[in-house]
């Protein structure tokens, strides 16, 4: 393996980052090592994606030095460290869509003749690059768009190796690849690290971790909290290190029923194209029903079929036991239905970022706060005070805009929107993804509540975690049916895990998860 | 809404002033008198303004969608035209039917075909150009303004040219729209961000049609004021209104990727637009100085505000 | 086999727009009273080759994403100094061309440097330069006029033939081969076919000129590649002053003079945009390519063309009334922008219209 006595490759010294009034990196020192897997740890908003910025000159830290091979540098721009062999796999995926994958994987440096680029050889070195990760069956010529998300991920991979990195960053690289694909890249991983290259990994997969790093790091609230090799610490231990405090209680405790509540929204047979077969579901008054099953699994297809953005959806809704034909947001919205969705990215789908707090959360039940065509500002400025002090959103004025609040009010702010609608069926899409653990579970107090005064909640997360803490049934979706229904004590993690793999639960008791 | 003036709309207000004090000066010296702050040489300026105005109104409602009208040229030409062919009572509601026309054809292929505004348009604007020479064969329409559409285009019971009024009933119309109504506030949630507009259950395609509708109507009526104004309708009479119309929005500080602007900036920015070429062509800046300048003017009023953000992913 | 049809499908836009011009070309000439014939081709190529130009420049600004709408003022502002420079010597002949493109791409540069350092949109940024571009144009030419070389004008806007006759290129007269053979090419087809094998087909191959099409396709993830976005949109906007350049030189070649024409100026670049999107370049950015716009801008033309053979007493006699081209020439083209809507019917899931 390794040793720690040995020079790093990469060290960083003292290096703090602010964006306007919010600190993201706190004078952190940080070093990563040759021939090394190194895990980096933390909440969303723990700094871990400020920390790839800097390192891969995507943004500049206010202080602090980078020292790379025992050489001070600067990296004004990502092609300064990329020409410091630093390569990144980013999350968002770095790759244009209307290119080939030849295109895309020989972007910067292609091999070129007469200063032009060599199309043959470029599309030799891209089916090379393909081979190394496993992916013969990608045609280079296709255009990325073409692509699946897990196909489009194994290319940015073999795009990345092609670099000839001498570090490699991959943050949340595996969290669309599909189960047979993600061993090809461990053991991809694992050969350039027994090559001598430093891995950096950034995951919030725990057993991913256990599978891959070598080291680990933890951050929490823009500060490097400890950095240990992997065993030295329980499962525990390192969770209670990221969120900076016990994991317990932060989940309200769930009513004991007797009977099944009145049922507020059934679903039979419901379908649409290949990715949705045959679900029957019924959420009853009172009920948060989670969705659960690896992600891509037709969840997120399943809440937008209902809310009406789908065409060509077929099966049957019913909505208080009265059939319903939804055709549009507009129309779920409608007070016959009363339905409301908190969309997966608020950024893109839930807010407008320039618009102000005020605008963002009456946009919605705008229609219900007139006085003929006029907007009675007076009711609109009472109702959205009231519901922000409900939701104890956090804002400096209610006319700023929306986009400089926090991950978490800018949810809260989401959220509110569709309390203002009285809403009776809400649909969330993993609503807590990149939001700290506070407002998390302000948010779980915030379902329960809902949920007791009568509203019917459908809830998908990938952390099952909050599937396990929040729900009263789970149903776990798989190549989009259901395959399994959890209720009470049977909603645990091993259960989750066995039936979004669509083993049987005998199978799950295996060495496996 | 109401809060402090804001930043576009300030410096364009200076910058008239530059423009005055400018011509002024110039004026003092080359012909010694001070024409351009007496009260008559600004009122007409007004009554000028007030045309381009009505049309840079309209296109700053699709601007603040995101979206753009470059039919407004021949809508302007087509109303006029048919509302002096008509003729009669029947003029004006003509005229303005022919923009409800237009509008919900430009709306109806943004918002359900889908084809970027531009392009579609444009080819709006071909097809009614090719009416128009179909309808009066290429020639200056013969018929002239009915007496309403002179009359309100160049009377002054009140004192001021009633062009000046309509564009003031507008203006007051459409600030109560985008501040006072729901459909307002939609306007600028959909140019911020259409689908976070759609999933909260608003009609987006309503909005988009409505708001193409507006563009049309105001261009429709511009075209009437123009042909009152000139007592007749013309061929290419709309051509010099689109350009300066969408320069008068930008100006104005509404961004032109849609979702910020404010109506006080599109009245200065057009009173910016025709007090310069007003100054430039009574200083006898021969029409090659007035293009470059004109050029300049607008360029250097966006870099002083309307910089975008660097693109960091 | 594989790889062509997947080549074939990627580039469905451009091969509607090659089938759309050859089905209106081939019904123009068997409709013509005299027939095909190779005057025809020289006469119908000399019409075409401005707007050809002037959509090739629009084309590439709009593969990244932006839109240039100066380049009728671009291609009138160099036609204008053509009428200036053009004319004397050869070597003052030469000389003037190359200053002529020159400024064409200056001007593009110009267009490019405001969109990049400026941060202004380019819609904007290229409405106020063409302004400026058209007040230049009015300073060289206040009104139409000027001299061109008359024997460049000649051999520029005739069969290749005419350019031996003219320079005596073969000792002796031409070999039956040529005249018979590549003599009897009109010019501005040879012209077009040079530029886009030595101007356009090498910048496409450069890493600039790919990461016009990555910037289009997605800026954020060509800036995380670490590729030069700056460099690329600059490139597409000087690229596209010189192709504005090549169509008013000749339009300067074609007319004899130079001409400030505003209206005209303003519906070259109108129809520049239209030609790129029947030649299957999305507005969008990120794909399509100046091949394409030749033929979108052959399909406008050819649009035009064919309604002046249509026989004025047969069943459509209406459509050869030239009061009603225009109507026609506008309702193809919205026809043809429609086109796309198709896909909107198949969109199946809504949120994906918005993108």
């Amino acid at each position: 393996m390794h040793s720690l006595t040995q020079a790093p490759f990469l060290s960083l010294a003292g290096i703090s980052k602010r964006y306007g009034g919010v600190r993201a990196l706190a004078n952190v020192d940080f070093a990563c090592q040759r021939g090394s897997i190194h895990a980096v740890l933390g909440e969303n908003g723990a700094g871990k994606s400020t920390l790839i910025k800097i390192i891969s000159g995507v943004v500049q830290p206010d202080e602090g030095t980078i020292t790379l091979d025992g050489h001070a540098v600067t990296f004004p721009n990502p092609q300064a460290a990329n020409a410091a062999g630093i390569v990144c796999i980013f999350q968002e995926l770095s790759l244009m869509p209307d290119l080939s994958v030849a295109d895309n994987i020989g972007i910067t440096s292609p091999p070129r003749r007469f200063g032009l680029i060599d199309r043959r050889a470029q599309r030799r070195r891209a089916e090379e690059l393909l081979a190394r990760v496993g992916c013969e069956d990608i045609n280079p010529l296709m255009r990325v768009r073409q692509l699946p998300l897990s196909r489009r991920q194994m290319v940015e991979i073999a795009k990345a190796l092609g670099r000839n990195p001498k570090l490699l960053v991959l943050d949340e690289a595996t969290s669309a690849l599909t189960a047979a694909d993600v061993d090809k890249v461990y053991a991809i991983l694992h050969g350039l690290r027994d090559a001598g290259l430093s891995l950096l990994y950034i995951s919030h997969r725990m057993h991913e971790i256990d599978a891959l790093a070598d080291t680990c790091s933890v951050f929490r609230n823009g500060q490097h909290i400890d950095t240990f090799a992997k065993g030295a610490r329980t499962e525990e231990q390192i969770v209670q290190m990221m969120i900076g405090r016990e994991w317990r209680n932060v989940y309200p405790p769930k009513p004991v029923r007797n009977e099944r509540p009145a049922p507020a929204l059934e679903l039979r047979d419901i379908g649409w194209e290949d990715r949705l077969s045959g679900i029957s579901l019924t959420v009853g008054r009172g009920e948060i029903v989670g969705l659960g099953g690896l992600d891509g699994q037709g969840q997120r297809e399943l809440l937008l079929a209902l809310f009406g953005v789908l065409r060509g959806v077929s099966g049957e809704i019913r909505i208080n036991g009265e059939r319903r034909r939804i055709s549009s947001p507009a129309e779920a919205k409608h007070e016959a239905v009363g339905m409301a969705l908190i969309p997966e990215d608020r950024k893109t789908e839930g807010l407008m970022l320039p618009m102000s707090v005020r605008d963002n959360i009456s946009i919605a039940a705008l229609g219900s706060m007139t006085h003929g065509i006029v907007v009675d500002r007076a009711r609109e400025s009472a109702r959205i005070e009231e519901i922000a002090a409900k939701l104890k959103i956090k804002f400096g004025n209610i006319g700023d805009a929306v986009a400089t609040l926090s991950g978490g009010n800018q949810q809260k702010v989401v959220i509110a929107k569709w309390l203002l609608t009285g809403a009776r069926i809400v649909l969330l899409n993993d609503p807590t993804r990149g939001i700290d653990v506070g407002t998390k579970q302000e948010i779980y107090q915030l379902l329960r509540d809902l949920a007791d005064s009568g509203t019917a909640i459908l809830f998908y997360s990938t952390d099952y975690d909050e599937l396990i803490g929040c729900c009263d049934r789970v149903l776990i979706l798989y190549d989009g049916r259901i395959v399994r229904e959890l209720e009470g004590a049977d909603i645990t993690e091993a259960n989750i895990v066995a039936s979004s793999l669509n083993l049987s639960l005998d199978a799950a008791k295996a060495p496996h998860a | 809404m109401l809060k402090s003036i804001d930043r576009p709309t300030l410096i364009a207000s200076s910058f008239i002033v530059i423009i005055l004090l400018a011509g002024t000066v110039y004026t003092v010296i080359t012909q010694g008198n001070a024409t351009f702050i007496e009260p008559a040489y600004l009122l007409q300026q007004l009554k000028i303004a007030a045309f381009l105005g009505i049309v840079a109104a309209g296109m700053m409602m699709v601007i603040l969608l995101g979206h753009i009208d470059l039919s407004v040229a021949w809508t302007i030409a087509a109303s006029a035209m048919l509302a002096t062919a008509v003729g009669g009572a029947w003029a004006i509601p003509v005229g303005l039917g022919v923009g409800l026309a237009v509008g919900l054809v430009n709306g109806i292929g943004v918002a359900f075909l889908r084809v970027p505004a531009m392009i579609f348009t444009l080819g709006v604007n071909a097809v009614l150009r090719g009416l128009m020479v179909m309808l009066t064969g290429g020639f200056a329409p013969q018929a002239d303004a009915t007496k309403f559409m002179i009359w309100l285009a160049t009377g002054r019971p009140l004192g001021i040219a009633n062009s000046v009024l309509v564009w003031a009933v507008i203006s007051a119309a459409l600030v109560f729209m985008l501040t006072r109504t729901p459909f307002g506030r939609y306007i600028y949630a959909v140019g911020n961000r259409e689908a976070a507009t759609y999933l909260s259950g608003i009609n987006t395609r309503l909005v988009l049609i409505g708001s193409f509708v507006i563009c049309s109507m105001c261009a429709a009526l511009a075209g009437l004021l123009i042909a009152g104004y000139s007592s007749k309708a013309f061929q290419a009479m709309g051509d010099a209104y689109l350009l300066p119309a969408i320069a008068a929005v930008v100006v104005g500080g509404t961004n032109i990727l849609g979702g910020q602007g404010r109506y006080s900036g599109t009245i200065v920015g057009t009173i910016l637009i025709v007090l310069l070429q007003s100054v430039l062509s009574v200083a006898q800046m021969p029409e090659a100085g007035r293009q470059v300048i004109y050029g300049l003017v607008i360029i250097v009023m966006l870099l002083v505000y309307g910089r975008g953000s660097v693109v960091r992913a | 086999m594989n790889n062509l049809r997947l080549r074939f499908s990627q580039n469905t836009g451009l091969w509607l727009g090659v089938a759309l011009f050859v089905a209106l070309y081939v019904f123009y000439s068997t409709l013509h009273p005299k027939g095909w014939s190779v005057d025809l081709l020289v006469q119908n190529s000399n019409e075409s080759f401005a707007l050809i130009m002037v959509s090739m420049a629009q084309t590439v600004p709009v593969i990244t994403g932006g839109i240039d709408l100066s380049v009728g003022p671009m291609m009138t502002m160099v036609n204008c100094l053509a009428s200036v420079l053009v004319s004397g010597s050869p070597l003052a002949i030469v000389l003037g061309i190359l200053a002529c493109l020159a400024a064409g791409a200056l001007a593009g540069f110009v267009n490019g440097c405001i969109v990049v350092f400026g941060r202004i949109q380019p819609i904007i940024v290229t409405l106020a330069t063409g302004a400026i571009y058209i007040g230049i144009s009015l300073f060289l030419r206040p009104s139409p006029g000027g001299k061109i070389d008359d024997n460049l004008s000649w051999v520029a806007t005739n069969a290749l033939a005419e350019m031996d006759s003219t320079f005596h290129w073969f000792a002796g007269g031409a070999p039956t081969w040529f005249s018979h053979g590549p003599g009897r090419l009109p010019v501005p087809i040879v012209l077009i076919v040079l530029i886009v094998l030595l101007v356009w087909i090498p910048f496409r191959n450069t890493v600039t000129g790919r990461g016009c099409y990555a910037v289009g396709s997605a800026e954020g993830a060509a800036y995380m590649s670490g590729l030069r976005i700056g460099r690329s949109k600059i490139a597409a906007y000087t690229i596209g002053g010189l192709f504005a350049a090549f169509g008013g030189v000749y339009l300067a070649l074609q007319t004899g003079s130079g001409n400030a024409d505003i209206p005209q100026a303003g519906a070259y670049t109108l129809n520049s945009i239209a030609a790129v999107v029947v030649g299957g370049t999305s507005l969008f950015g990120g794909n399509g390519g100046a091949v394409g716009s030749v033929f979108g801008a052959l399909v406008l033309r050819a649009i035009s063309f064919c309604f002046r053979v249509v026989d004025s007493n047969g069943p459509f006699g209406f459509l050869g009334n030239p009061l009603l081209q225009p109507i026609f020439e506008g309702v193809i083209l919205l026809l043809a922008v429609s086109l796309g809507a198709a896909r909107v019917f198949r969109v199946k899931n809504r949120l994906s219209l918005f993108t």
